[in-house]
């Protein structure tokens, strides 16, 4: 529970006004109803209801997120194309690297699942933290948003539990288990860069705050419309 | 406190976000933030909850049945199972990674096929579990469904690491398809679920 977040406790009129709505949040789990309140970087704003956190600031955030976000991808890009795993069993050499991996399911019947391991372990990472340096990159030093960044930063948010190259990491370490009997197995170069992706993806979104990201866009959204307004009336 | 005595968007007569939080006057359509919809509470929530888990359960059921690995080596040629590979890996004597595939491919997916009837069917009942423990069941649904994708990649590796011609190979089989599917499908179940509509008086 938080200081900084009060709980609503008058119900607003029904036609309420846009100002006092602009201060109102409601917990996207379980629609209760809260006046913000400025919260300090590294400060939370929990739902004194079910728990979620509503705001959690971090200081110099966005050029934070930006620099894990381009850490991320650089590291992604290291960890398809290099060799991941080397399997030697009786004399024979076996490598995959994870482009292998997605590959593995190309023929056939297996075509779909082939796309979709791609897309789970490679595609949506890697478009989710495009979309959020597409959304920050350009608001860092208060320049103005690039268009549909509230549509991009909303469908990096959607795909989120989509993103599942952790997941895929335990699979690696299970079917190393598996093999271990039949072969010997040394990690790659793309193995670390993978391992060394998970944790940047983990220090990512523990600095995101979605509230930070919102309210910025808001705010350059209220002002281009204002001056279009300005512009219009002088015309 | 009783669910009640907290406001709520919907008691003060306006409509949250689920997206980003904001709140609007009734009417609005399309969230002036970030773009999404608005719904008080979507009245087709618990349709679409229903249609993805009978979904998920269809193509759960050739998951179990047919092979997720084809194997075949000099002297072994099998096709094993979801079942089959734990029992598999059991009599090997790794138990915790038997563990693992038990609970990620079994346990997890059973359970969440459980858990998410019970709470589309018991959303306004709260006899059994009160909001907070259905609340929190509905989080951990969300959290933990898209683990069971563990044993799908454990094929996709396999089948890309042991590729010897002649000596040994494996192949996924048909299941890795359709268990994927299932885990896809009860993951979009478990997100058209509207947690909100658990406090509803
Ligand atoms: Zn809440
Ligand atoms: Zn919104």
């Amino acid at each position: 529970m938080s200081a900084h977040i009060h709980q609503q406790q008058r119900p607003s009129a029904p036609r309420p006004d846009p100002a006092a709505l602009e201060r109102l949040r409601a917990c996207p789990h379980c629609d209760a109803l809260y006046q913000i309140a400025p919260v300090a970087p590294r400060e939370r704003a929990i739902c004194t209801r079910c728990g979620a956190v509503l705001i959690a600031p971090r200081a110099r955030a966005f050029s934070r997120i930006i620099a894990l976000a381009v850490t991320a991808l650089i590291l992604m890009a290291a960890a398809i194309f290099m060799p991941f795993l080397d399997l030697s069993a009786s004399g024979m050499h076996s490598r995959a690297s994870v482009l292998d991996a997605v590959l593995a399911f190309s023929d056939g019947m297996m075509l779909p699942l082939s796309v979709a391991v791609g897309a789970l372990i490679v595609v949506i990472p890697a478009l989710r933290l495009s979309l959020i340096v597409y959304t920050l990159a350009p608001m860092m030093r208060g320049g103005p948003a690039l268009p549909r960044a509230a549509q991009a930063f909303r469908l990096a948010d959607a795909l989120k539990p989509w993103a599942m190259a952790e997941i895929f990491l335990i699979g690696v370490a299970v079917a190393l288990v598996k093999v271990a009997g039949i072969a010997t197995v040394t990690p790659g170069p793309a193995f670390w860069a993978f391992c060394g992706l998970v944790v940047v993806t983990v220090l990512h979104d523990d600095v995101m705050d979605a509230e930070s990201v919102w309210q910025a866009i808001e705010r350059r959204e209220t002002a281009r419309r204002s001056a279009a307004d300005a512009a219009a009336s002088r015309a | 406190m009783t669910p009640a005595a907290v406001p709520t968007a919907r008691t003060a007569g306006l409509i949250g976000c689920t997206r980003c939080g904001r709140v609007f006057a009734p009417g609005t359509e399309l969230c002036t933030r970030c773009g999404a919809p608005l719904s008080s509470r979507d009245p087709r929530a618990l349709q679409r909850v229903w249609a993805w888990w009978f979904a998920g359960l269809v193509v759960y059921i050739p998951a179990n049945i047919y092979p997720m690995l084809i194997t075949r080596t000099l002297t072994y040629s099998g096709e094993g199972t979801i079942l089959g590979g734990v029992v598999e890996l059991l009599g090997h004597g790794d138990y915790f990674v038997a563990f693992v595939i038990f609970f990620a491919s079994i346990l997890i997916p059973v359970g969440k096929f459980m858990a998410i009837a019970f709470l589309a069917l018991s959303i306004r009942n709260h006899r059994f579990l009160d909001e907070h423990a259905q609340h929190r069941l509905h989080a951990v649904v969300e959290f933990i469904g898209r683990w069971s994708m563990i044993d799908v990649f454990v094929v996709a590796i396999l089948a890309s690491l042991v590729r010897f011609d002649a000596v040994a190979t494996i192949n996924p089989g048909i299941a890795a398809i359709s268990f994927a599917l299932s885990v896809a499908f009860t993951m979009l179940s478990a997100q058209s679920f509207d947690p909100r509509a658990i406090w509803d008086e």
